[in-house]
């Protein structure tokens, strides 16, 4: 009966009663949502137009964020340092090409998804083996980036906003909206959605595979960057994030692999609920259930509505 | 001795279906055990057999049972450690309520557990395939870290939080704890898994382990000949997670003494997974060759710069791990997603027709 | 047998008597969505005859055979299969009671050799348990030597011995549907279904497969319903052929009556609907 009570009732008394809390708790939610978001931009990005799950996305994230703090603390201007991250993932998308995609067209995806745990391994590898395997910090104030903090009088107590936090929160809505400019208005963007739709009718028109896989990667390697540079704001920049980054697994399930609009509302769905879950029924549970929780919601999407939240009822064919 | 298989004619179903049709492969097997049985536990150091040999076959066997998932039936798992965690705690409990039961039979029954919580979370795949699979295994794999740390009563309640192995003895050896020697726990780990990989080899040449492949190659073509996707997909998790769970236990038991949630975390899941690409996806053999490669490479990495004069630190070692497992991983999957193992049969190939090979 | 199939065992041509109704299908409807894939289709299958199902393409063909064989399950309309009267059951249960199939483009385990393939097909009539199989001694040896026995009568029969222990991903297409035949035969099916046997085939290869499907058909006595896009084949082999378009019916009967219905030459030389 008791435990029924702390279930059921408790947990909702509480949110009503500091509602600010509720509020705060919601927002921190709200902002880890927008990152998970962001992370899973990045594999719709790359899913849609080569059709393959880079698991990497996520350490690419880190990878990111780790150059641009590596040359910054070897004396490079910020803004140089920005730039020469952004060059990186340039390399990094054309080496990617040109090393791994190229070799394997035609491969099964579960083939080609392994390979990306390879890359996963490699950049881990040598990100540490460049840069250093210690824990840096980001170098938010140097990037010009808002620090500080904004107390919000509401509900009849306050609610402490980040300013990092609003900027990340701006820069991710930025973000897809440019994305969605480049996909609907520009040429390589139309030809990214025609590869997206059938590799082989897009090769017969012309378009070339090999330029827009490198394309998508960049772009991937950009909202990794972008991803790198907030979420090293609010913790700090190490692999240890990878294990963090791959939520934004459940994020795809629950929005769909080809969907922009999937994904960011799949992260922030993630994000709130899982901070409220950890918040208010987390204690009866010891604690830390925040490591599992996206999971086994996606586990009980896939149980339920295998196609996501947006997707369509597949008919098999033979 | 020459590899040739002329003049063995089979005049029997029986003996064509045998799983090692060819003389020389069967005389091979008897030599390999018979170095394994007797010659590396009278020569080997106490450093070969507790730092390689244990090691190396545990993960084995530990491949072996992700390749029958991955390899066989075609559905990937990220999962791999945590499912030798459950091994592990249920032996490490087992043995706590039945401190006298012989340890051999508490570790092989542990794997049951895992096998239990192997099926749970493999029944989303009779609905979802491919990289759907890899989200459902990692809910697995961190709902289970999760509760190897807070669930207290799994570790009989710890301040340190690990479990670890008690003395306990058999067949009137000491065969756990810090007293037992390395080549009487070698014995055991290698008698358990040339026991549990033999039963697998029977079920893979059977109709179990043909519906297994029937599902990977093709699961709609399965279903109308009348496979059923349920028992077909439930048995692979479950014989999979088995002898997961199993090498689990003896990792614990036979080889680290004690343990905590790092040693059945996300990395040695995907440690594992890697053992099985490089070995080659689908084969028993190649699960060893995986695992023996993988399990040597860091030995490998730190003694060649040594010879070199060179000085090279840990850490470093451990960089350079990571960035030659990767791009080896990549290497395979373009060049020969069937590993090793298909590198072994080409050169059994060569030799069975060497020196005229027209 | 229901008494509202009123078709008389006969005899044909060369001599073979046609049995009762093997199979019954009563008014299907099958819809995706807003499609209708079949519409109010109606025909039988009669024992140890080959039915043809001929039609342009889209016309249906290919679901109506999975319908038949319970991969895809009609909105409406009744299945009778050997006098039981079905509307929804697994494709597994279909295999259980003895339909078995080929598929239109080649639908065999690629990574296993021609005889694990075949055996597979014989995964239904395998019974000895996990415990057996875990061992391969005994009873489970037994089981497996006595399928082999089974599997390579069928490997005689279709004459491919001589790739017995060939992965089937190495081996040219029309081979590939000869071990896909076999697969299907190694199940020892009450009805035959076979998708487009011989699609992509050339002439000699043509003559090999027909040969094989008549074989099939008077020495071991299979019911065979077949699609096919060469008329030439069709009525050669087939007793009695239906002939769908746009999902519907237009045409049922002898290889020779239905040549000369007007709605089959207008379905298939295009006049506007």
């Amino acid at each position: 009966m008791e435990l029924l009570y702390n279930i059921f009732v408790d947990p909702f008394a509480q949110m009503v009663s500091t509602p600010d809390f509720l509020l705060q708790v919601l927002w921190e939610g709200f902002v880890t949502g927008t990152l998970y978001a962001l992370i899973a931009l990045g594999y719709v990005l790359i899913f849609k137009a080569s059709g393959v799950f880079n698991f990497a996305q996520g350490i690419m994230v880190v990878f990111a964020a780790l150059s641009l703090v590596g040359f910054y603390e070897a004396g490079v201007p910020a803004w140089l340092a920005l730039l020469l991250a952004l060059g990186i993932m340039a390399v990094l998308a054309v080496g990617t090409e040109r090393l791994v995609l190229r070799h394997m067209v035609n491969q099964e995806e579960i083939i080609l998804f392994m390979a990306t745990i390879g890359l996963s391994y490699f950049l881990i590898g040598s990100g540490e083996l460049i840069f250093g395997g210690e824990t840096k910090s980001m170098i938010t104030e140097e990037l010009g980036l808002p620090t500080g903090s904004t107390v919000l009088d509401v509900a009849g107590g306050i609610v402490i906003l980040q300013h990092i936090d609003i900027a990340a929160a701006v820069i991710a809505a930025l973000m897809v909206a440019a994305l969605a400019f480049f996909f609907s208005k520009t040429r390589i963007g139309r030809a990214l959605r025609a590869v997206a739709d059938d590799h082989q009718a897009a090769l017969s028109v012309g378009i070339s595979l090999n330029q827009i896989w490198a394309v998508v990667w960049f772009a991937a390697g950009i909202v990794a960057l972008a991803t790198g540079i907030m979420w090293g704001a609010r913790s700090d920049v190490s692999f240890a994030l990878q294990i963090v980054a791959l939520k934004a697994l459940p994020v795809l399930i629950l929005g769909g692999f080809t969907s922009i609009p999937g994904a960011i509302i799949g992260g922030l769905i993630i994000g709130m609920g899982e901070k409220l879950f950890e918040v208010y029924w987390g204690g009866l549970m010891g604690g830390g259930v925040e490591g599992w929780f996206a999971y086994v919601i996606a586990l009980i999407f896939l149980l339920f509505r295998p196609q996501g939240l947006f997707g369509e009822k597949i008919i098999e064919r033979i | 001795m020459i590899y040739r298989e002329a003049g063995q004619f089979k005049t029997s179903y029986r003996q064509d279906s045998a799983i090692f049709p060819i003389l020389q492969d069967r005389i091979a097997i008897i030599f390999y055990l018979f170095v394994a049985f007797i010659v590396i536990p009278l020569f080997g150091s106490d450093f070969f057999l507790n730092s390689m040999m244990i090691p190396f076959l545990i993960f084995a066997l530990a491949a072996i049972g992700l390749n029958v998932l991955t390899g066989y039936t075609g559905q990937i798992s990220l999962g791999t450690g945590a499912f030798m965690g459950v091994g592990a705690y249920s032996c490490y409990k087992l043995t706590t309520f039945f401190p006298e039961t012989n340890i051999v039979l508490l570790i092989l029954l542990s794997g049951f557990f895992a096998a239990g919580i192997g099926m749970i979370f493999g029944l989303p795949s009779l609905r979802i395939k491919g990289f759907y699979l890899v989200v459902t295994t990692l809910a697995a794999q961190f709902f289970l870290e999760w509760a190897f740390i807070r669930v207290g009563w799994l570790y009989n309640y710890n301040d340190s939080g690990a479990i670890e192995v008690p003395q306990r003895e058999a067949f009137g050896l000491i065969v756990t704890g810090p007293a037992a020697t390395p080549s009487v726990r070698y014995l055991m780990v290698l008698s358990i898994v040339v026991l549990v990989t033999w039963v697998v080899s029977n079920l893979i040449h059977g109709r179990i382990g043909r519906s297994w492949m029937m599902i990977r190659d093709m699961d709609i073509a399965a279903e109308l000949i009348g496979v059923r996707p349920l028992h077909a997909k439930l048995s692979a998790f479950a014989v999979s997670s088995y002898v997961a769970g199993v090498a689990g236990a003896m990792m614990v038991f036979f080889w680290l003494g004690a343990a905590e949630v790092e040693s059945f975390d996300v990395n040695h899941s995907f440690l594992i997974l890697f053992m099985v690409i490089i070995g080659g996806l689908g084969s028993l053999v190649g699960s060893f060759l995986g695992a023996a490669f993988i399990w040597m490479l860091p030995i490998v990495i730190r003694a060649v710069p040594r010879v070199l004069g060179l000085d090279i630190n840990a850490a470093t070692v451990e960089h350079l791990n990571f960035m030659i497992l990767g791009a080896l991983i990549i290497f395979f999957l373009i060049i020969e997603p069937h590993g090793l193992a298909r590198l072994w049969s080409v050169v059994k190939q060569k030799l069975r027709v060497w020196p005229f090979p027209y | 047998m229901s008494a509202t199939a009123a078709v008389r065992p006969h005899v044909t041509e060369d001599g073979r008597e046609l049995g009762e109704v093997l199979m019954d299908l009563r008014n299907i409807t099958l819809r995706f969505g807003g499609v209708t894939a079949i519409k109010d289709v109606s025909f039988n299958i009669q024992q140890g005859e080959i039915r043809a199902i001929i039609g342009p393409n889209g016309a249906g063909k290919t679901s109506m055979l999975n319908v038949i064989n319970g991969f895809y399950h009609p909105q409406e309309g009744s299945i009778t299969f050997r006098g039981e009267t079905r509307s929804r059951m697994r494709p597994h249960d279909a295999a259980r009671q003895g339909i078995s199939r080929t598929f239109q483009n080649v639908a065999l385990f690629q990574g296993m050799t021609t005889l694990d393939n075949i055996m597979a097909g014989r995964a239904l009539k395998m019974r000895r348990n996990f415990l057996w199989q875990m061992l391969r001694y005994g009873p489970a040896l037994e089981e497996e030597i006595e399928h082999r026995r089974k599997v390579e009568e069928v490997i005689d029969f279709l004459e491919i011995e001589h790739i017995r222990k060939t992965p089937v991903g190495r081996l040219p297409y029309g081979l590939q549907k000869r071990v896909e035949l076999g697969r299907a035969l190694a199940a020892e099916p009450a009805l035959l279904l076979l998708d487009e046997p011989m699609a992509g085939m050339n002439v000699e290869e043509k003559e090999d497969m027909s040969r094989f499907i008549l074989d099939v058909n008077e020495q071991l006595g299979t019911t065979i319903a077949l699609i096919e896009h060469d008329m030439g084949v069709v009525m050669d082999l087939a007793d009695r052929v239906v002939v769908l378009d746009y999902g519907r019916k237009i045409a049922d009967g002898k290889p020779d009556e239905v040549q000369s219905d007007q709605a089959v030459i207008d379905a298939y030389l295009g006049v506007p609907h």
